[in-house]
């Protein structure tokens, strides 16, 4: 059973996203995409001061098998990455919500991640 | 409908993740393919390899007929049990499949073929066959079980029934030894050391478990694949198919011009071929960060030459490997586009890896900036 944080903020295409006290979003990828995806070996995070849009495709993440591609939950700037994953990118298998977390956005409308799902709303997305 | 090797509920029992591969319903991987991969590199592994398919060529013509239909010269097996990796060629020169081909006796070979290619290969069998005293038997009976590693031997002899371990811990590479119907080979697809091991399908599932609480590491069809790639294998379908001529996917050690009076099939488009060879295959080592993938496009002085027909992450080197093909005249430096930036890659010998060791310079990441 994939582990679902009751207290996180989902897209559909399986990031997280938490909302720092600070008003900026740590997101990653959820530990549903992170176990289908399998051993990670490679992670390419955006560049900080990049602007997203929603939906936009801004990070990679490659397994043994795959290149997939992460997808910003909402728009923004991205104000820092993991930078640990250049070694490590197994961090995300092992820790998907804490250690193996991708990026930071600080987001163009706060308000914008109130339409991303919950975790029982994810939850029934995968199903 | 998928179809299922004999060891189907084994691998669904032990959580494995299936996939369709060439029809069969197959697992790619059971909780790490990482580890599994380092499993065969440090210990010992297994694999079902059940999919492929054994062929007896049998008759008194046996010889004749595989020196007609492959581009390597089975006359170089001389002994009961030795064994030969060859090309089926088609008359272009094209590769039909890549096999092992064991001498059991005179008129006795048997050939082992992949899964995706089992029907066209059978059917050019039958027909290149006319004309000769053979029987083609495709032994549907019996199922194959692949066990590699420096432990594998070892862990597979202390199974084996006494009148065939002694013989199976004497054997040198490629060769067999067999008892019955259970067949040993030592070969494999990996690039250590073990065994391939041919029995009828009701005796796998035992010999799996018995090898299961020995130690043995199940692995499932991702370790396959990169373990070969580290090994500098081909794999039949993206590093060659009856479009490529062995000339130009790394294997012209395995074909046999010596005896210029054996017109093999493909000879003569070969010979043709090779005054004006088009393409080379090539190794590549990824010198930044990044993972290398089939088909990516492969520069050199600002020119395409070429693309990767296989790549990927290299386990025991932590690295990124692939191999490539490219104009036969390509001089490196190399590049490969990866999602729209050109990364150098540096050209190297396959294998990069072979019996545990890392053979090729080690990848040294690029700092990042």
């Amino acid at each position: 059973m994939s582990n679902t944080p009751a207290d996180l903020k989902y897209a559909k295409s399986h990031e997280w996203v938490k909302t720092l006290p600070d008003g900026t979003l740590l997101i990653g990828i959820t530990d549903h995409a992170q176990a289908a995806l399998g051993d990670l070996v490679f992670v390419e995070t955006p560049k900080v001061g990049r602007v997203l849009a929603a939906d936009e495709a801004c990070c990679v993440v490659e397994s043994v098998k795959a290149a997939s591609d992460v997808y910003a939950p909402v728009a923004g700037t991205v104000v820092d990455a993991n930078a640990k994953l250049g070694e490590n990118p197994e961090l995300v298998n092992d820790a998907p919500y804490e250690a193996g977390w991708l990026w930071k956005l600080k987001p163009a409308n706060p308000a914008d991640v109130d339409g991303l799902l919950d975790a029982a709303g994810y939850l029934a997305s995968l199903s | 409908m998928l179809k299922h090797t004999a060891l189907h509920a084994e691998h669904l029992r032990l959580g494995a993740r299936m996939v369709d591969f060439a029809g069969w319903d197959m697992p790619i991987q059971y909780a790490s393919q990482l580890d599994e991969h380092h499993a065969v590199r440090t210990v010992a592994g297994m694999f079902d390899v059940a999919h492929m398919s054994a062929v007896d060529v049998l008759g008194s013509q046996a010889r004749d007929f595989l020196r007609h239909l492959l581009a390597n010269d089975v006359a170089r097996l001389q002994s009961p049990g030795k064994a030969l990796y060859s090309c089926m060629l088609n008359r272009d020169g094209g590769v039909i499949d890549d096999l092992i081909v064991y001498h059991l006796d005179e008129s006795w070979f048997r050939l082992v073929v992949n899964a995706g290619t089992t029907d066209k290969d059978l059917a050019w069998l039958q027909a290149e066959a006319a004309g000769f005293e053979v029987e083609i038997r495709h032994r549907r009976d019996l199922g194959i079980l692949a066990v590699q590693g420096p432990a594998a031997r070892q862990r597979v002899q202390a199974l084996l029934p006494p009148e065939l371990a002694e013989r199976a811990s004497a054997l040198t590479p490629f060769s067999a030894a067999w008892h019955g119907e259970l067949f040993v080979g030592r070969t494999g697809y990996t690039g250590e050391d073990g065994y391939e091991l041919i029995l009828p399908h009701d005796e796998l599932l035992p010999l799996w478990q018995a090898l299961l609480a020995a130690g043995v590491t199940p692995c499932g069809l991702g370790a396959r694949d990169t373990l070969r790639l580290e090994a500098g294998m081909n794999l039949y379908g993206q590093d060659m198919d009856e479009t490529v001529s062995p000339l130009e996917c790394g294997l012209a050690w395995t074909v046999s011009l010596a005896d210029s009076r054996r017109a093999f099939v493909g000879r003569e488009a070969l010979e043709a071929r090779q005054a004006a060879l088009g393409r080379k295959a090539i190794g590549l080592v990824l010198e930044g960060r990044g993972v290398l993938r089939g088909h990516m496009p492969v520069r050199a002085a600002g020119q395409q030459v070429g693309e990767l027909t296989s790549g990927g992450y290299a386990p025991t080197l932590k690295g990124s490997i692939a191999l490539a093909r490219v104009a036969a005249d390509a001089e490196p430096p190399f590049e490969v586009e990866i999602r729209g930036q050109w990364h150098a890659v540096r050209e190297v010998k396959p294998p990069f890896v072979r019996h545990g060791k890392v053979l090729v310079a080690s990848v040294a990441p690029v700092p990042r900036s």
